[in-house]
């Protein structure tokens, strides 16, 4: 009853081919656009608990909007393109830190040709938007490898390319500035002559930021390419057969994530980090994403945003409940217990739902248009 | 050198992903515990004024025997339930384990840095007649190859000679086939992973002498991905070759490339080396071709 789509004629192409086909979707949508846009800012303005607090938007909302932008990338990657990358964190690491230069001003010294190139701070924006673009560069580099080796195989290549970076932001000066303590902070972040500095205003830019690209990304992935990536994703050589070429697809999709990732990885160090050190991207941050998709559903936009939401949120759960029950434990003792349940939950949600929590939502999808009556 | 110690820990990773074409994420993760497990109960024994030889008997004992727990636990809980799925799901689930393993080492036996000695460390000069000042050899490399050796002859052995070997190479050839030809995959999954349980001791008695038991052998560990690469990804003598190369070229490139470019390129000499590899040589050097064609 609730959930119906019976009824709803599609009467021209544009409508069959709509993002959001049914009208329980687009309502929903709508619905959850205004609480993050119009609802949240509104709730912190007047002080409303829990949203009063800087600590929800600092610590809670403003990490999940990023990492989901980030998982958005790797579901790209991973969840359509079938290519497993263990280097997200890398390709995170590229966009602050190519964001950093462009925003501080990028000064190259030509010695041998006796001169030097000097670019001037950039604006903010077009900084977190070019480190997205250099990431997606880097990210295509590391592409290659994927046309001759496939599976685990390139999650090794992938993992070159953390620690190659890792130690790159950690040796190499040039990109820090020649910062002695080898951590940077972020320029300030004024957007067309505006700044933003408050949790409120931090937390609608990126709000923006995630709203615009996971709009971007639903589109790209029911086009034309998103289906070459799934066609490859499914049976590479099939999809060779039918006239998709591996080399752009692979490529593109290999382009496409380390851009948003990039500029995930800008937002991370810029917006929400402030300052940071390559501590802040190193492999464990990869393999965080990496959970996101699998526990949100490989394949699936929603999907990311669910897995960063559980991702982030069962730390804090897992802190905050032995005091709530009043059984106060040792910090060392948390953490043990935090990575034994981490693990055995992810264990435990790949053996009851391998396509991850959004699959669990198409069920509930489907029993609501049965329901009342389940059959 | 460190590169007995990669190909005891890439040896675990051939093991299982060679009997069910499962990558081992927990490779690492099963090192540090069947070490800490071993130093525990080492040091808990002889305070108690039993003598050595019989703490280092009942210690190997417990831990050998705490592997075989985990081995069956991780076949009944984690990867029984997750036969037929894709390698992803199967990769993914082992890095879960590999956190609840971590935590679990941890929160039992202590997270310090426990020193191992089982055995000697003593430095050797060899050839002093022939060299300025001889060649350095450290007892304990020479121990870790003597191991690492005997441990891939009986390997292979056990692979070639033993019903259970073969059914093993079966399952890792198709797990749906060998199911129907009455193979019990549950009790083939479950000796792997014991057997890498135990090789994973093996390692963690090795580098807990040369380094202490402690938290970084997981990530130590992650150098036996590249080993793996470099070797062949089925292959036990090419772990065994692969991190005899890891080891050696590291540190040659840290002496000779690193001082140039700023230091600390061991970090990542390896994975880059295996990236080389696998452009050229995609299934190693001792791997079995897969021929992918229509």
């Amino acid at each position: 009853m609730l959930y119906r789509e019976a009824g709803q004629f599609k009467t021209t192409y544009a409508e069959d081919m709509a993002i959001f086909p049914i009208r329980q979707d687009r309502m929903a949508l709508a619905v959850l656009l205004g609480i993050a846009f119009i609802g949240v800012p509104l709730l912190a303005d007047f002080d409303i608990w829990p949203f009063g607090s800087d600590y929800l938007l600092r610590a809670i909302l403003l990490p999940f909007l990023i990492l989901a932008l980030a998982a958005i990338g790797v579901n790209i990657l991973v969840g359509y393109c079938g290519q497993i990358s263990l280097g997200s964190g890398a390709f995170m690491a590229i966009g602050a830190y190519s964001a950093y230069k462009l925003g501080t001003g990028v000064h190259i010294p030509l010695a041998w040709l006796g001169f030097a190139i000097s670019i001037p701070p950039l604006p903010v924006l077009l900084s977190i938007l070019l480190g997205g673009l250099a990431a997606a560069v880097v990210g295509i580099l590391f592409g290659i490898p994927s046309l001759r080796i496939k599976g685990l195989y390139l999650a090794v290549a992938t993992l070159a390319a953390q620690f190659f970076f890792d130690w790159v932001f950690l040796r190499v000066s040039w990109f820090t500035n020649y910062a002695p303590s080898g951590s940077v902070s972020a320029p300030t972040l004024d957007f067309f002559g505006l700044n933003v500095g408050t949790p409120i205003e931090r937390y609608m830019l990126c709000l923006i930021f995630v709203t615009v690209f996971a709009f971007l990304a639903k589109n790209l992935v029911r086009g034309n390419l998103g289906r070459q990536w799934m066609a490859i994703r499914d049976m590479d050589i099939a999809a060779e057969l039918i006239g998709i070429r591996p080399l752009y697809a692979k490529l593109t999709a290999f382009a496409v994530s380390s851009f948003i990732i990039g500029v995930a990885g800008a937002l991370w160090a810029f917006v929400y980090l402030g300052s940071w050190e390559p501590l802040a991207f190193s492999i464990e941050r990869s393999l965080q994403l990496l959970f996101m998709v699998i526990i949100g559903g490989l394949g699936s936009i929603m999907g990311s945003f669910i897995g960063a939401a559980f991702i982030l949120i069962l730390p804090i759960m897992l802190n905050l409940l032995p005091t709530q029950l009043g059984v106060p434990l040792s910090t060392e003792t948390i953490t043990h217990l935090e990575f034994i349940i981490f693990g055995s939950l992810i264990c435990y949600l790949l053996i009851k739902e391998p396509h991850g929590f959004a699959r669990l939502i198409s069920i509930g999808k489907e029993k609501l248009r049965l329901w009342p009556f389940p059959y | 050198m460190s590169g007995v110690l990669y190909s005891l820990v890439a040896l675990g990773f051939v093991l299982i992903f060679k009997a069910s074409g499962v990558f081992n994420f927990a490779q690492g993760a099963m090192v540090l515990l069947a070490g800490l497990a071993l130093v525990r109960s080492l040091d808990l024994l002889v305070a108690n004024g039993f003598p050595l030889w019989i703490a280092i008997v009942v210690g190997i004992g417990f831990a050998a025997v705490i592997m075989a727990i985990t081995a069956w636990l991780i076949e009944r809980f984690v990867i029984g339930p997750l036969v037929n799925q894709n390698a992803l799901t199967l990769f993914m689930s082992t890095i879960g384990v590999t956190f609840v393993l971590e935590g679990a080492a941890q929160m039992i036996f202590g997270s310090d840095v426990y020193p191992l000695r089982l055995f000697p460390t003593d430095i050797w000069l060899l050839f002093e007649s022939h060299f300025p000042g001889g060649i350095l050899v450290n007892q304990l490399d020479v121990c870790g190859g003597f191991i690492a050796g005997i441990l891939v002859a009986g390997l292979a052995i056990f692979f070639q000679q033993t019903k259970t070997g073969r059914a093993l190479r079966a399952v890792a050839d198709d797990h749906m086939a060998a199911q129907s030809v009455g193979i019990p995959i549950g009790w083939i999954w479950f000796v792997v992973w014991l057997v890498a349980g135990l090789v994973a001791l093996v390692a963690a008695t090795v580098w807990g002498t040369k380094l202490g038991v402690q938290f970084s052998i997981t990530f130590l560990a992650l150098k036996a991905l590249p080993v793996l690469i470099i070797g062949g990804l089925t292959s036990v003598p090419g772990a065994i070759v692969g991190g005899l190369i890891v080891g050696a070229s590291e540190k040659l490139a840290e002496v000779f490339l690193g001082s140039h470019i700023g230091g600390g390129i061991e970090y990542w000499f390896a994975y880059v080396l295996a990236l080389a590899v696998l452009l050229v040589r995609p299934q190693g050097l001792f791997g079995e071709r897969i021929i992918e064609r229509i």
